[in-house]
């Protein structure tokens, strides 16, 4: 061991930093973890990603299916769907590969989700990270693109039926859409895509979210990690673990377990049973797209939009703007432009353009806070809405009057979470005892009791 | 005791891993193969946890911050270098511009090949595989629909007969009692007896519309559910589609057989901008 080490620092003279870096301190809170566990998602999704890449034929040519899955023996599907049949019946191994794969992206783009808010929520994202916020909405985006062309790649009726929604989508851009759509997908519907999106999706989008999450890991060892206020914690001092060893056995051990969950999820939880939906034929009969057609949990806030936007369609001098151009590319649009510029928005309007790395609490910042729920909560009701179908029939209720419940919720409930929020921060901002936090001090009245005063 | 927690954890992840190598080679079972990973990634990371958490000396270590700014002469002396090798460039204004249009037009040259990445789709949106006498095909039957196929309240999805089964020329016919049909003027004689047929591509975002509701003669569409009245012209009733699905003109020859009267009279499927134009 002595001597491989002295062999490497006799031609890198690496043991300083080597050292340096061994010492480096981790401050040590739970909600930490969760961008470590997107990170661990996106290890266990490039593993089983390129075991599946083996045996996948991304590939529209039409192939007569003679695997062991007995009800679709003899049925003309594509080669991209009959290999993700053999995938899950004829690869050993394949079908858990497979699942643990799907899962993994649900849970990638979870984690990214969730690791955010605990970035918006304690202001992390302030000077000096305005940088890896931007990176990290960027990694956001690939995910979801990624997982897409992922969820496309099957070629099953589902995902036929989602591919059909985005080339719609596209096309539904003013001027440029009809082109746009055409060349994304290689010519009018349904085109050449298949190709196409397996080089996006095992090649293009990962190259890019890895080097991008190489970045932003980068820029948190440079910057380094911040961490909650609290007695004794200062702005220009960080507190916590050694790297070496505690840190790495702990984070270690969230690879683990991250695997092993995710593990379990794909042995035992089944997800996307391809072979009950049948090979996508388009235009064809399509029958079984009659009960509820659901797509992976991070797209469903788009397919609610478009489930719940009113029909409305502007004519100007005898050109449209397409309907699903609001919900599919403005809203979408709206959305990032906000989240990647919240932290010059929120810096104008606080004047608080200091360099920080203690965190705030959430209740200290009602307005921030309140803002965020609210956002939350309209991406939230627009999720349900993308279950309309399904609701309906849970709730023995008709999808108009529904729709019509999500189409006013959907205003309602973020303005109403709005003020709630504000309130309760409000509140708990006068919750009596609280000690160390900014603006709070602690005072000995002259009887000798201790007092927390602002 | 603790130690002995462990040590049992990695025996779980030790006999999980075997037993998953045992499943693998007796010919695989997807359940068995996800739990034994499951137990054997599960079993070190707990027992690294539990290790960690309670063996290793609990540690409050702090560091000195670094400060994130450069002092002020280092960011002078950084710029003043930078500068310095422009100057290098910037004094042959003439070559400076030659660079920058000779590298504009290399990028606009690199451009040209997205062109083969697809056709512009033109006149393509507004046909179909639908011609005049165009008879009509269904999947999985042999000749081509009659009137007497169809019973007042069912429906069918049809292909232009010997052109495959081209997603933009999918319909469908729907016979419905002809005394209800409430059709446009200029389209009185497009369903005789009864039977009408729609282009079967929503025209939100192009799902396969695919329900129909006998009782309020409504096509539904399972994507975005918008809903079509049939007997007016398949007119969006619900939902979010603005354009009523285009309506194929059909004709009946001496012996039942259906035909086309002609394609479509608008582009079928979703909106676009100049939709309404050429």
């Amino acid at each position: 061991m002595r001597r491989l080490l002295r062999w490497f620092d006799d031609r890198l003279a690496a043991s300083r930093f080597a050292s340096t870096a061994l010492n480096r301190v981790f401050p040590d809170h739970w909600s930490f973890l969760l961008g470590e566990i997107a990170a661990y998602a996106l290890i266990v999704l490039i593993l089983t990603g390129t075991y599946l890449t083996f045996f996948f034929t991304p590939s529209a040519e039409e192939v007569v299916y003679s695997g062991s899955y007995a009800p679709l023996q003899g049925v003309e599907m594509s080669a991209a769907y009959a290999s993700a049949l053999d995938i899950s019946f004829d690869v050993r191994a394949g079908l858990v590969m497979r699942q643990m794969h799907h899962w993994a992206a649900l849970v990638f783009v979870a984690a990214i989700v969730v690791h955010m808010m605990r970035v918006f929520f304690t202001g992390a994202f302030k000077n000096p990270r305005e940088l890896n916020w931007v990176i990290g909405v960027t990694l956001l985006v690939l995910a979801i693109g990624n997982g897409f062309f992922g969820y496309s790649l099957v070629d099953d009726l589902l995902s036929g039926t989602g591919v059909r929604v985005a080339y719609a989508t596209a096309m539904s851009i003013p001027v440029v859409g009809p082109d746009l759509a055409s060349g994304l997908f290689g010519g009018e519907f349904p085109g050449e895509f298949l190709p196409r999106f397996y080089v996006l999706h095992i090649l293009v989008l990962p190259a890019i979210i890895v080097g991008l999450l190489s970045v932003h890991l980068a820029l948190v060892w440079r910057q380094k990690h911040t961490e909650f206020d609290g007695p004794g914690k200062r702005e220009d001092v960080i507190t916590g673990e050694r790297l070496w060893p505690t840190y790495a056995a702990k984070s270690g051990a969230l690879l683990l377990l991250t695997a092993a969950v995710l593990a379990g999820l794909g042995g035992l939880a089944q997800i996307n049973p391809i072979w009950v939906y049948g090979p996508f034929r388009s235009g064809e009969a399509v029958a079984a797209v009659t009960s509820a057609s659901q797509p992976d949990w991070y797209m469903g806030w788009l397919d609610g939009t478009l489930r719940i936007f009113p029909p409305i369609e502007p004519v100007l001098f005898g050109y449209r703007i397409p309907n699903p151009f609001f919900g599919g590319v403005l809203l979408p649009g709206i959305t990032f432009t906000g989240v990647y510029l919240w932290p010059w928005i929120e810096a104008r309007f606080t004047g608080d353009r200091a360099a920080h790395n203690l965190l705030d609490r959430p209740r200290d910042h009602p307005v921030r806070t309140a803002i965020g729920v609210s956002v939350f909560t309209f991406y939230a009701v627009l999720f349900a809405a993308g279950s309309n179908d399904v609701l309906a029939g849970v709730f023995e209720v008709g999808a108009e009057r529904l729709v019509w419940t999500f189409r006013i919720l959907v205003v309602v409930l973020p303005v109403a979470a709005f003020f709630v929020t504000r309130k309760v921060c409000h509140d708990l901002q006068g919750v009596r005892g609280r000690v160390g936090t900014k603006g709070h001090r602690l005072v000995r009245t002259a009887d000798g009791r201790y007092e927390s005063r602002h | 005791m603790i130690e002995r927690a462990v040590a049992a954890c990695f025996l779980v992840a030790l006999a999980a891993a075997v037993a998953l190598g045992v499943v693998y080679v007796a010919g695989g079972q997807p359940q068995l193969e996800g739990l034994f990973l499951m137990l054997c990634l599960g079993g070190l990371g707990i027992g690294l946890v539990v290790w960690v958490k309670a063996l290793f000396p609990p540690e409050h270590a702090s560091q000195p911050r670094p400060k994130l700014t450069s002092e002020p002469p280092d960011r002078d002396a950084f710029v003043e270098r930078l500068e310095v090798g422009e100057q290098q460039f910037s004094r042959r204004g003439l070559l400076v511009r030659l660079l920058v249009g000779a590298g504009a037009a290399l990028g606009a040259a690199l451009l040209f090949p997205i062109r083969s990445l697809g056709p512009s789709p033109g006149s393509a949106l507004r046909r179909t595989g639908w011609e005049r006498g165009a008879r009509l095909m269904s999947p999985g039957r042999d000749r081509p629909v009659k009137v007497s196929d169809l019973e007042v309240g069912n429906v069918l999805t049809v292909f232009p007969e010997g052109k495959g089964e081209p997603e933009d020329s999918a319909v469908v016919i729907i016979r419905v009692d002809e005394d209800l049909l409430e059709l446009p003027e200029d389209r009185r004689d497009w369903a005789p007896q009864g039977c009408v047929a729609y282009s079967k591509i929503c025209t939100h975002v192009g799902c396969p519309v695919g329900l129909y509701q006998e009782d309020t003669h409504r096509l539904v569409c399972p994507c975005h559910q918008s809903m079509f009245d049939v007997l007016r012209g398949a007119k969006p009733v619900f939902g979010p589609a603005v354009i009523p699905l285009p309506q194929l003109p059909l004709d009946v020859e001496e012996d039942g057989t259906l035909v086309a009267r002609s394609d479509f009279e608008e582009p079928i499927g979703p909106s676009f901008w100049n939709r309404d134009k050429g």
